[in-house]
């Protein structure tokens, strides 16, 4: 059984199309990166799947149907929506007195071993805490529960350097294993990169690129090109060109390593130059499809 | 790359062996009538500044009294009078804090977006409302019902200190007061009518509370106050009105105003007969489960705002 499930899932605001027709498919134990600019429907496709929103189309998480058995699905999945959602009047003794209460799969010790490597006293209320802090507090909440699915919408927005570090760190050491699967997204796709098993790029509501990690890394090479070769390299036809400090970056889908290296430097591509490249070339194919 | 987990006590799998794989309802149901405790403190805070405040109020009046002579025969009965009206003020506060609670229960999750915290952990949206409807129906009548037995338990100390220290009997204060039967009907009052006859009007709230896009108090207060103006233009009858008047008032005169008389009369006057048959009281009960579940529904497809 797959861990989530989608076909021609689709979610509209009146007249704007959030999410157009998703097809997707996370077996367990991924880690999935989906990563879009603002408004690509990155949240709203992961809302549904939490069962928050009503949504059009097929969508099995877990075997459940999060719409209508989004209490039963918490028993086994759990999320960090957005950083500011705990609420600010709770205390932390609270918060885990709370969650023991009602989640059959939270550790409480577990959660308390992670809040001893912070510096959060149990008294503090959460509006007491900084942001860094609160995040902290949320993610040792979520590491003990004994989830099979993890979702994480933005979960390092508005932190430092440190505290979003730490973070992925203590996901990767701490919480994750093989059986468990992770859905994140993010604007800072450079940290991830290491994190994930798979990636996904989504733009107005449609998936555009979906991949994994080992098929990224074989298929697909960058290649600094040595100014005279230019011409040559751009006769493979890259999917795309990109200009740093005056030397020519080019992009190849499937081409022949060793061809490559010929004209210049190889090397496995970014995600984040990945995601311009195809991103680019959508924004180009729009552009002809509209002329 | 599982070097820090030796830090842990458990490992997953064995924790998910301890742990027990079900919460009972009822479990899940008195966590989050506790959080709803925790949030909104002034549950029990209001009403027990208020019970402060009549005993500090009727300190003063007893001393003050003990020095003015008083006519010994109407002592008692002026000792006494302060006990309804303690009473009152006491339930009076619980009903407000009841309809500023349920106006924010489930207005309040979605304005902090806090909603998306209480979504991710499994307890229904059935519980949640459950559970927030519980405070005005059966925490706040219960919690005022104490302490008002409290608070009159404590005046009538001071009474009898009184009386005492100015070498009357209490004879008369401790037969007229009958404490028990005057606890027995104010109970039997905020149970029927703070837990059950108002229950339309928490259900009303919640259910507003629940849609509100902004501002749930104009929400709750204008629909009522325009269904009366078109009535009133249109058919010139003000049904809607008498209709609201009569929710709020009671089925029967309220008993637990009534000055201090003859209690046993007014004991014998309760007709839990009556009250149990009144259509009203069922027509009432059906319209705030009508309330309440549309306000679970609702709950499932809000959103923070």
């Amino acid at each position: 059984m797959a861990c989530i499930e989608a076909r021609g899932l689709r979610k509209a605001f009146g007249t704007t199309i959030a999410v157009d027709g998703i097809n997707l498919r996370v077996e367990e134990g991924r880690i999935l990166g989906l990563i879009g600019p603002n408004g690509a429907g990155k949240t709203t496709a992961l809302n549904a799947i939490l069962g928050l929103t009503p949504y059009q189309g097929e969508l099995r998480v877990l075997g459940r149907d999060p719409w209508t058995e989004r209490d039963q699905l918490m028993r086994d999945v759990c999320f960090i929506a957005d950083v500011a959602v705990l609420p600010r009047w709770i205390r932390v003794s609270q918060a885990l007195d709370y969650v023991t209460g009602v989640h059959p799969r939270f550790d409480r010790a577990k959660a308390e071993s992670f809040l001893a490597k912070t510096t959060i006293r149990r008294a503090s209320k959460v509006r007491e805490l900084s942001k860094g802090m609160v995040t902290q507090l949320h993610l040792a909440l979520v590491m003990a529960i004994d989830a099979k699915l993890l979702v994480l919408d933005e979960p390092t927005l508005g932190l430092d350097i440190l505290y979003r570090k730490q973070f992925y760190d203590s996901l990767l050491n701490d919480y994750f294993d093989r059986s468990r699967t992770i859905v994140v997204t993010t604007h800072q796709v450079e940290e991830i990169q290491n994190v994930l098993t798979d990636v996904m790029f989504i733009d107005r509501g449609r998936i555009v690129f979906d991949c994994s990690m080992e098929q990224l890394e074989s298929r697909y090479l960058e290649v600094m090109v040595h100014p005279e070769q230019v011409a040559a390299a751009r006769a493979l036809k890259p999917m795309h060109e990109r200009q740093v400090l005056g030397r020519s970056i080019l992009l190849f889908d499937a081409a022949d390593r060793q061809q490559l290296a010929a004209l210049g430097d190889v090397r496995t591509p970014s995600i984040a130059d990945l995601f311009v490249a195809v991103m680019g070339n959508q924004a180009g194919q729009a552009q002809g499809a509209a002329q | 790359m599982n070097t820090q987990s030796n830090a842990m006590p458990e490992s997953p799998l064995e924790s998910q062996v301890i742990a027990p794989a079900v919460i009972s309802a009822t479990r899940r149901m008195y966590w989050s009538v506790r959080r709803e405790l925790w949030e909104n403190r002034s549950i029990y805070i209001a009403p027990l500044a208020v019970a402060g405040v009549v005993v500090f109020g009727f300190l003063i009046a007893t001393i003050g009294r003990a020095v003015a002579t008083v006519d010994p025969a109407r002592k008692a009965a002026v000792l006494a009078e302060p006990n309804s009206f303690a009473a009152g003020l006491i339930m009076g506060t619980a009903f407000i804090v009841g309809i500023f609670y349920s106006l924010d229960a489930l207005y309040g999750e979605r304005r902090d977006r806090s909603i998306f915290f209480w979504k991710s952990l499994p307890v229904s949206d059935l519980t949640t409302v459950l559970s927030k409807v519980t405070i005005p129906l059966i925490i706040l009548p219960l919690l005022s019902f104490a302490i008002t037995v409290v608070t009159q338990f404590v005046m009538l100390l001071l009474s009898t200190a009184v009386l005492l220290g100015s070498g009357l009997s209490v004879g008369t204060l401790w037969t007229q007061l009958s404490f028990f039967h005057m606890s027995l009907m104010l109970l039997y009052h905020i149970l029927t009518v703070h837990g059950l006859w108002y229950a339309p009007i928490y259900g009303w709230l919640l259910l507003v509370s629940a849609w509100a896009p902004r501002a749930p108090f104009m929400w709750a207060f204008l629909p009522p106050f325009v269904i009366w103006g078109v009535e009133k233009i249109a058919f010139k009858t003000s049904h809607f009105l008498a209709m609201l008047q009569y929710r709020l008032t009671g089925p029967e005169p309220s008993t637990t105003t009534a000055p201090g008389g003859n209690l046993m009369d007014m004991l014998s006057a309760l007709t839990p007969a009556q009250f149990f048959s009144t259509p009203g009281l069922w027509i009432g009960l059906l319209v705030a489960a009508a309330f309440l579940a549309a306000a679970v529904r609702l709950r499932r497809y809000r959103e923070p705002i």
